[in-house]
């Protein structure tokens, strides 16, 4: 490897010795995109033609005050519903260029599953998308979805049959196959070069938002507030503003049922470190490093590790983390409807239930504050479960 | 640390056999039934032990060790236990090679040092962990080497010359060769593209190539032994066989089978060295 692949401590290869050459072909050409004006100008116009980019930042008219104003950064109007499309792109682009023939992809929800079949559809290359066989039921119409855009969806009834069981399935093809294959992971996490190739082709959403928010406000917001399941929609946001020190970077993650149940997925408030799925992270995990299965009401912040590098930010303490419950989330969610006439993912409701707390801090202490929360994907996908959990607690 | 590999393949070569190593995983079902079927498996003939520590995510391995990962997982089994079920092994097999498989959360969880030397304390001769490749296992390989283990590594058709000489300086014990790609679980067809890979091993003075993934027939150990590897291990098979109907039983008579494979190569009065695939 040319890079060591490390954030501090944490990242680095942990696969079978079997995968290396394949990490080591991925970094190269990864690297080499970087530097190759082709490749960026034809992403550039994927990005911008076919995705929808840039998307605009919204300022909240319902939402603070005069003197506390809060800023949505829009990826849920990108094409495929959420930030994933930004890197499914330019991954899908990256393989073709080494000249791979499929992609394989592991999703929860099915919303990184829906992305790569998008991607495979258009760059006409075979797909095959691991699911856990309980997400494949609970999801069937993204399951629809992927099978109308040409992709194969494979269930997985491996362990909890859910998306840390299809993370495992995928590296498995991946070690079969990965001479014609590219394994399109889905966020800033796993084996290097992932983290860092994920973390780069998503900072797109922070060099816009930066610039529109210095264009509406003359200067950079206080706080930047994103959600965190693997991390790669907070990555794509924080990147842009990390040597920007008087901006708080704050990542939430799922806090389920309570940070002091065992059902929630807040792997950095309280997990250890540890080893899973390629990269040494925190892990929701026994004392004896059986990793332990997550939950949260949000399938996309349904996992017991995280990117490396936000371990890195948290340890450095350049971004802090908090817990979000499902609770507060749905109830954020349903404010961002009423108020703002916008439904936002599950995931993104996590970021702005705390944003929503943060708006309530500024004017209770009388403070003049700018935030910005990553709206990192819209609520279709959601409805059905929405209508459920409202219904109940009616 | 490499002492019973290196007199049982002393012995296997001069008999003209290929070493034969038996995979079974720590805990499955029980401990209890666990340990008869690894005895049963020494009676069968096999050479050396390869035993799996279960791991929640085991993605280097195919659907039959996961499961029987799964099981053993399920029932409560713990590292502790599988120390504790080692040193009983060993107690009872005084001489043949012990080696561990898993993976690296569990060393990391414990503290690398801590599980090496438990390991080496309960009796093991070597570790493979799975996804721990060379690239990362510099640290490792010396405290696995300082706690008296062999830390093995796993060399494949496509390892790059630095991986390669990564692999030599490191390992220790035996190498593992695994078929050209994927995970471990049983195939219809061998992949025997080994002979650049053994030579290159073999001119780095890598520790003696053992060949794994995918080897379940007599057949298959026949085809393994005289493409020249010191010796060939079958994982999937035995745990499959051990969870039929009568384990024990089906264990020994597997390893029994697979044996004749691994003596095929030996020379035998007035035969020559015929109907070798």
């Amino acid at each position: 490897m040319k890079m060591d692949g490390r954030f501090g401590e944490y990242g680095g290869a942990y696969v079978p010795e079997i995968l290396v050459p394949a990490l080591e072909q991925l970094e190269e050409a990864y690297l080499a995109a970087l530097d190759d004006p082709g490749f960026l100008a034809d992403l550039d116009i994927l990005l911008k033609t076919y995705a929808g980019r840039p998307t605009p930042i919204t300022r909240c008219r319902n939402i603070g005050s005069r003197d506390v104003r809060l800023y949505l950064k829009r990826e849920d109007l990108l094409h495929g519903g959420a930030h994933k499309t930004n890197q499914v792109l330019a991954q899908a682009l990256l393989a073709s260029r080494m000249g791979k023939k499929r992609l394989i992809a592991e999703t929860g929800a099915g919303q990184h599953g829906v992305a790569t079949a998008m991607a495979g559809a258009l760059m006409q290359m075979e797909v095959c998308i691991y699911m856990g066989a309980a997400d494949v039921e609970r999801q069937k119409l993204n399951v629809f979805r992927m099978e109308l855009m040409g992709a194969r969806v494979v269930p997985v009834e491996n362990g909890g049959r859910t998306l840390k069981d299809a993370v495992g399935e995928a590296l498995r093809d991946w070690s079969a196959s990965f001479e014609d294959s590219h394994y399109l992971l889905g966020t800033a996490a796993g084996p290097h070069p992932f983290p860092s190739m994920v973390r780069d082709f998503q900072s797109v959403i922070g060099r816009e938002a930066r610039a529109q928010l210095h264009s509406f406000e003359g200067r950079l917001p206080d706080q930047v507030i994103a959600c965190v399941g693997g991390g790669s929609n907070a990555i794509g946001i924080f990147h842009a503003f990390r040597n920007d020190e008087n901006v708080a970077l704050i990542g939430c993650e799922a806090a389920g049922k309570g940070l002091d149940s065992h059902a929630h997925g807040a792997t950095l408030a309280r997990g250890r470190r540890g080893i899973l799925h390629g990269a040494e992270t925190f892990l929701l995990q026994d004392e004896d490093g059986q990793v332990r299965e997550s939950w949260s009401i949000s399938a996309g912040l349904d996992y017991p590790a995280v990117g490396p590098e936000h371990v890195h930010l948290m340890e450095s303490g350049r971004a802090s983390y908090v817990g979000v419950t499902d609770e507060e989330a749905l109830s954020a969610f349903q404010t961002l409807a009423r108020k703002e006439g916008i439904i936002c993912a599950f995931e993104s409701a996590h970021a702005l239930a705390h944003a929503l707390k943060m708006v309530e801090e500024a004017q209770a202490a009388g403070e003049e504050r700018v935030i910005l929360v990553n709206l990192s994907g819209r609520g279709d996908k959601d409805m059905a479960q929405a209508q459920q959990l409202l219904g109940e607690s009616e | 640390m490499s002492h019973r590999y290196d007199a049982m393949f002393a012995r296997a070569e001069a008999q003209g056999e290929t070493a034969l190593g038996g995979f079974l995983m720590l805990g499955d079902p029980n401990p209890e039934h666990c340990e008869r079927l690894i005895d049963a498996l020494v009676e069968g003939g096999v050479d050396m032990l390869e035993l799996g520590i279960p791991f929640s995510d085991p993605v280097a391995d195919g659907p039959e060790i996961q499961a029987a990962a799964k099981r053993a997982l399920d029932a409560g089994f713990r590292p502790a236990d599988a120390f504790h079920l080692i040193a009983r092994i060993r107690e009872r097999h005084p001489d043949i090679p012990i080696g561990l498989l898993t993976y690296a959360n569990l060393l990391a969880a414990r503290g690398v040092v801590r599980f090496c030397e438990d390991l080496a304390a309960a009796g093991a001769d070597s570790l493979l962990v799975a996804d721990l490749p060379t690239l990362e296992a510099s640290d490792y390989a010396g405290v696995c080497k300082q706690a008296g283990l062999a830390p093995v590594m796993i060399a494949a058709p496509n390892s790059s010359d630095a991986q390669l000489d990564r692999i030599a300086e490191m390992g220790a014990g035996y190498t593992y060769c695994v078929a050209r790609a994927g995970v471990t679980g049983q195939r219809e067809r061998l992949a025997l593209d080994h002979d650049p890979l053994f030579a290159a091993l073999r001119e780095r003075n890598a520790a003696p190539p053992v060949l794994g993934f995918g080897i379940s027939t007599p057949d298959h150990v026949r085809q393994a032994a005289s493409s020249g590897a010191a010796g060939v291990i079958s994982g999937s098979a035995l745990v499959a066989a051990a969870r039929s109907e009568n384990g024990v039983e089906a264990v020994r008579e597997l390893a029994q089978q697979l044996k004749k494979g691994a003596r095929a190569n030996a020379p035998r009065e007035g035969v020559a060295e015929a109907n070798l695939v």
